[in-house]
């Protein structure tokens, strides 16, 4: 902090900072307003959760993206800007409902997530498995193999795996359920630390 | 590529606020605030990738500020509410309603140079766009104004005082 002492001058003043609960209300009043105009594209919030900091992000549509902290939030907010729209605000009331399920499926104490979802950020094929993923119960599995089964292509076992690791919904669209045929974890968008501690909540229900 | 208008907002609210509290006092500076982001955000995604946003987020101020000194004209009875106080350390500054009322009371080139000068940091060429007019007439606006802020402005003289 300068010295608003004898030297400072006017023209200091004039640049200084502005109070930061003042630009806290401004903020939320845009919020608002930029809503009110459908302005928003997309709005976004952050979440902690027992799988580290969760990136949650909403279209009018839907929630259409969650991120790890591993995937770089800043990161991800670039890309949706670019894809979707940059018209992109930190806006957690429309997220409200998402983290409140969230929450309570960290805490056990909900088992299916009853959200819009957009699934725009995905096409074809990988769209297609994403949209079966939740068929698959909560704290069971099905190997890569079951679900290009599932979805009437049992070649594609490769290319779900790939609808898996490029699933812009993880935990919510449950691809943390689909394991290799041996049992073995296979990949995942959060890491491997973040499947097993989502698959052994799930286990872990009495 | 362009950012999340998020990052536009982090980096150029406060900028913003103090252009809109030079040119209207700090009641009305919320009002074209509000007004500027919205009109900046509904427009984003056609500013060319190039613009220099600060100026591009100033440009708007200055026209909502306008609009809001013209609206003001038209009401025959002005408003003698207070201003909802901002939260302020005690010391004179940014957020000192004085401060903001000193600047109001200059003549508007000198009020508009100030703040696109010395408040958002334009450099003098830009305000000269802004404003219309040279550069140099631009640059002796935001001299005059100065001179009469350190005259007129009362913090100017308080925090000068030995302790």
């Amino acid at each position: 902090m300068s010295d608003l002492g004898a030297n400072a001058d006017v023209t200091a003043l004039l640049s200084a900072p502005v109070d930061v609960e003042t630009l806290a209300r401004l903020h939320h009043k845009l919020e608002q307003a930029a809503e009110k105009n459908d302005l928003l594209d997309i709005a976004y919030t952050t979440v902690d959760s027992p799988v580290g900091k969760l990136l949650l992000a909403a279209t009018p549509k839907g929630l259409v993206r969650v991120a790890y902290d591993s995937e770089d939030h800043d990161l991800v907010l670039d890309t949706l800007g670019h894809k979707i729209s940059p018209r992109i605000l930190r806006a957690p009331k429309r997220l409200d409902r998402a983290s409140r399920e969230l929450d309570e499926y960290f805490a056990k104490r909900r088992q299916v997530f009853d959200l819009e979802l957009d699934l725009s950020l995905s096409k074809g094929f990988r769209q297609l498995v994403q949209r079966h993923l939740p068929e698959i119960g909560y704290g069971q599995t099905r190997s890569y193999r079951q679900i290009a089964e599932l979805v009437g292509n049992p070649k594609a076992v490769r290319a779900v795996g790939t609808a898996c690791a490029t699933n812009p919904l993880p935990v919510v669209v449950p691809c943390h359920r689909v394991l290799r045929t041996d049992g073995t974890l296979g990949g995942y968008i959060g890491g491997l630390a973040a499947k097993t501690t989502l698959l052994n909540l799930e286990a872990a229900r009495s | 590529m362009k950012r999340p208008f998020e990052k536009v907002v982090e980096e150029h609210a406060g900028t913003v606020l103090r252009v809109c509290r030079a040119a209207l006092g700090v009641s009305d500076a919320d009002d074209a605030w509000s007004e500027t982001f919205i009109a900046a955000m509904r427009a984003y995604p056609e500013l060319p990738e190039t613009a220099n946003v600060e100026a591009w987020l100033v440009t708007i101020a200055h026209r909502k500020a306008i609009d809001v000194l013209r609206t003001a004209k038209r009401q025959p009875l002005p408003v003698e509410e207070l201003p909802e106080a901002p939260t302020t350390s005690g010391l004179p500054g940014s957020d000192d309603p004085e401060l903001w009322e000193t600047v109001r009371a200059l003549p508007d080139k000198q009020r508009q140079a100030v703040a696109y000068h010395y408040v958002a940091g334009l450099p003098y060429a830009e305000i000269a766009e802004i404003l219309g007019g040279t550069v140099e007439a631009a640059r002796r606006a935001a001299a005059d104004g100065i001179k009469s802020l350190r005259k007129n402005y009362p913090g100017a003289r308080v925090k000068g005082a030995p302790s």
